[in-house]
């Protein structure tokens, strides 16, 4: 409960940072849009509309009033509102992010742990190798590789444009490559660890199978701390996307938030970027309560 | 601090190389104009996107100009964006963070949840935003990439103050009545230095890469300057009939965040065995 | 009774280190009889918990054993197929550990562990298993066994923890325990009861390797004591003998230390010097470097265990008469 009490201050202060932020650019945005045409009347006119004219307080909580109804504005260079924009493009985000962390987990998940069994062999050093051209790639030099390979080159696959499913299929890769890269270290050092501790020649002593220690023991204890990590993935991803769906041409949040800026257009940048960011608190907050669940430890303690 | 470096050389030979990578790529972009025949903006209409050959190493861009050159000349503004700024959030955040944490209190709540605010953004977004109410531009990428940066500093920081604020010798040193100033300086915060060290050391790649991720979409430095990362956007358009335009800076950026993570993972290792191994 | 139940015969394992290969266990043998508790003694790092191990295959890379065999009623077990190999651990030889906190999985319930066992070596459902595991618990004295069945390692105290780690090791009814340093984590009063537990256990059929550094236990459990020095066995003797007359220098001193401390002396007595690192042994005896009876002959020399009639000692002092 007090997380969550803590998580919507955080959101109210980073919206008013947000708003601050955005509102100390000197000149009139009405003026900036309309451009060098337009008359006094028209700009005076429409400020008031806007109800740019208003001290900064009272916008802010205009603001405040309209976002928990759900009108974030309208959009300066779109024309519409704010909110239906972004449910459109949330959705295609969602599934971009879904499809990333998928492939991250996978085949991350998978190299650490292959990595983790064999280690200090051939194996374990290429596994390791692949996690550090994970980590060290830029997204855009990865889009631009999977482009290149298998749309230009192969003409596998659809690199522009949401047709169906298989247009997320590189721009999912692409995001997710600096996740799997990070995933796989980390569950290779835990994982490696894990199966040094004693328990571990407990359930040898037992008599289990090597698979069956790796899987019923060895793998819960692993799965702790990467799911702190989930939190901080979601942040990496939603920045990421903004790369990638501007190479890719997906209609997303992170490509509304770059046409946004370019259109000079504070409602939207405004509506996108704080939408963004309650996504990360409120995932944050989601993987804290996860950790609790799995890990017994941290339960209340029950003393004998 | 100077016996971890020699742990670390001796211990992993990749952070060494690493570490001469590093340097000679800071070497490499300061005598930039001895290394090569070519100017900056010197351009060749006559051969303009050709490839890789032996006049042109890496090819030539799409006004002519010889790709190694311009990268060379990029390396200077992607480095100094990159360890600069760092090392600016570095400094504001491990102030912030120790008097956070050795004061506590309201100081300590308003310096973190001002860190909670920089830390709940997507770090792109934040950029983005910051350079949309500073402008666009060199100076303005600098502050931007400092500003991002001093939330996790100031949390470590304040996280390894917390533990050593009840260490003995700095209760002795409060007891014997040293001013709370120069604890922090004599005792604390050199006792934080080895983190911070081998944070600043992994925060540099994220810079380069923030860096390079603004410049890309056309919000960061912009032309005639050259990053690697502008260079990549240009290259763009001519992804598919001249690869090299964009791939050849790419690279040059992968090189540069593999040798600051190689190191700064060398560096912990060499810092860790005091605290952590079994 | 007095049939063998294992026999170790010469058994050697080896680490690679920085400094050159070092043999923690060096050309080992002991045997433990049908329905014995047998001690093996000596302080840490002198290849007793390894030597288990060996027994459990538990060696951890990059240490192997690369010498000698292991007799499990006759049948030497580096003959086994790997599968059943593994498949005797827990049914027919089973091991607890020192610390029963580390030794338990923090994220499973105690039941659960305890389940595993019969359902590997016994193919039992999930509800017999369940069954039986409450059952165990009740005979290995942990109250109120069904709630306990639920409870998670942390929830639990250190002896009802241990108490845990027995009857997953009992359930099957092995025909042998090896107990590494059992009650070492353990408080005296709660040692006691562990102990006493351990004995009926001796009498419901099960032989037990008792490994300890603590002589007092050894002395209350044991009847057959095997002392071990730096990697080799340097003793064998009858408990009572033993404690009465031990024939080794370094039991000796190792009596006179515990000793010491309950007469009315002014000086503790401890043994002179240091345990050689393995990597840098003498090439006599392992002992002569703190031996107040050392000779040339003893420093130049390994000596080997000899009978000395009921007992064995490896020592040239017994020529000398």
């Amino acid at each position: 409960m007090k997380r969550l009490l803590q998580a919507v201050l955080v959101l109210l202060l980073v919206s008013l940072a947000l708003f601050v932020m955005l509102r100390i650019v000197p000149g009139n945005p009405v003026a900036v849009l309309m451009g060098e045409h337009a008359n006094e009347a028209t700009i005076e006119r429409l400020t008031a509309e806007l109800g740019l004219d208003q001290p900064i307080h009272v916008q802010f909580f205009r603001y405040l009033g309209g976002a928990i109804r759900g009108d974030f504005g309208t959009s300066y260079s779109l024309g519409k509102p704010v909110s239906q924009l972004m449910g459109a493009a949330f959705v295609n985000t969602l599934l971009l992010a879904l499809a990333a962390a998928l492939f991250a987990w996978i085949v991350g998940g998978l190299c650490g742990l292959l990595a983790a069994i064999r280690k200090n062999s051939i194996p374990d050093r290429l596994f390791m190798g692949f996690s550090l051209l994970g980590i060290s790639m830029p997204v855009f030099m990865v889009a631009m590789i999977l482009q290149y390979v298998f749309g230009y080159w192969l003409h596998w696959l659809p690199i522009s444009g949401v047709s169906d499913w298989r247009s997320f299929i590189l721009p999912a890769i692409a995001l997710g490559w600096n996740s799997a890269g990070s995933i796989a270290r980390l569950v290779r050092s835990t994982l490696a660890d894990t199966l040094e501790d004693d328990y571990i020649d407990t359930a040898r002593a037992k008599g289990l199978s090597e698979t069956a220690v790796i899987w019923r023991h060895a793998l819960r204890n692993t799965m702790l701390p990467t799911v702190t990590m989930m939190a901080l993935q979601l942040s990496g991803l939603l920045s990421g996307a903004v790369i990638t769906e501007t190479i890719f041409s997906i209609n997303g949040i992170g490509r509304l938030a770059v046409q946004a800026i370019n259109g000079r257009d504070i409602p939207l940048l405004q509506g996108t970027v704080l939408f963004a960011t309650a996504l990360v608190i409120f995932g944050n907050l989601i993987a804290d309560l996860l950790y609790k669940v799995l890990d017994p430890r941290t339960r209340r303690e029950v003393k004998e | 601090m100077k016996d971890a470096l020699r742990r670390m050389i001796r211990a992993n030979k990749l952070s060494l190389v690493s570490l001469i990578v590093i340097f000679l790529l800071i070497l490499f972009s300061i005598l930039a104009p001895w290394l090569t025949p070519y100017g900056e903006a010197d351009m060749d209409l006559m051969h303009r996107l050709s490839p890789p050959s032996a006049e042109h190493l890496l090819g030539t861009d799409e006004a002519g100009r010889d790709v190694l050159t311009r990268l060379l000349y990029g390396s200077r503004v992607s480095l100094m964006v990159g360890i600069v700024p760092t090392l600016l959030s570095m400094v504001i955040g491990a102030v912030l963070g120790v008097t956070a944490g050795y004061l506590g209190g309201a100081v300590d709540s308003i310096i973190m949840r001002l860190a909670d605010i920089v830390l709940a953004f997507p770090s792109m977004l934040l950029a983005m935003v910051i350079m949309y109410t500073l402008g666009d531009g060199l100076f303005n990428v600098f502050l931007t990439l400092t500003l991002m940066n001093w939330g996790t500093v100031a949390r470590i920081a304040r996280a390894e103050t917390l533990k050593l604020k009840t260490i003995d010798y700095v209760e002795a040193a409060r007891s014997i009545g040293m001013s709370k100033g120069r604890i922090i300086m004599r005792h604390i915060l050199p006792n934080c230095i080895p983190t911070l060290i081998v944070l600043f050391t992994l925060n540099v790649p994220s810079a380069i890469l923030t860096e390079s991720a603004l410049s890309f979409l056309g919000l960061g430095i912009q032309p005639p300057s050259a990053s690697w990362g502008l260079m990549v956007n240009t290259g763009r358009q001519y992804l598919f009939n001249a690869p090299w335009l964009s791939f050849a800076p790419s690279g040059a950026i992968m090189l540069a965040v593999l040798s600051f993570n190689f190191l700064g993972d060398g560096l912990r290792d060499a810092i860790d065995p005091r605290l952590r191994r079994r | 009774m007095d049939e063998k139940l294992l026999e170790i015969e010469d058994l050697c394992v080896e680490f690679p280190t920085e400094k050159g290969k070092i043999r923690p266990v060096d050309r080992v043998s002991l045997e433990i009889r049908k329905g014995t508790i047998t001690g093996l003694v000596g302080e840490s790092g002198c290849g007793k918990s390894m030597t288990a191990r060996a027994v459990m295959n538990l060696i951890k890379k990059p240490g192997k054993m690369t010498g000698g065999r292991i007799l499990l009623e006759g049948r030497d077990l580096g003959q086994m197929g790997a599968k059943e190999r593994r498949l005797l651990q827990g049914r027919e030889i089973s091991m607890i550990f020192q610390d029963p906190m580390s030794s338990l999985n923090p994220v499973m319930k105690a039941g659960k562990q305890v389940d595993e066992v019969i359902r590997l070596h016994e193919g039992a459902d999930a509800g017999e298993a369940r069954r039986r595991t409450i059952e165990m618990f009740a005979a290995v004295g942990i109250p109120d066994p069904e709630r306990r069945y639920d409870a998670y390692p942390h929830e639990l105290s250190g002896g009802l923890r241990q108490r845990v780690m027995i009857a997953m090791a009992m359930i099957c009814k092995p025909k042998l325990l090896i107990a590494d340093e059992p009650t070492t984590a353990l408080d005296v009063t709660v040692e006691a009861q562990i102990l006493e537990l351990m004995e009926k256990l001796r009498e419901g059929g099960t032989s037990i390797l008792l490994i300890s550094h603590n002589l007092g236990v050894i002395a209350r459990m044991c009847e057959d004591v095997y002392v071990m020095y730096a990697g080799k066995v340097v003793e064998h003797a009858e408990v009572g003998a033993l404690f009465a007359e031990p024939a080794h220098p370094y039991t000796k001193g190792l009596l006179r230390a515990v000793t010491s401390l309950r007469e009315e002396t002014a000086m503790l007595e401890t043994i002179p010097g240091n345990v050689p690192q393995l990597y840098d042994l003498p090439p006599g005896c392992r002992f002569s470097n703190r031996c107040a009876f050392a000779t040339e002959r003893c420093r130049a020399d390994e000596p080997a265990l000899r009978d000395l009639g009921g007992r064995e000692c490896a020592c040239f002092l017994e020529d000398r008469g």
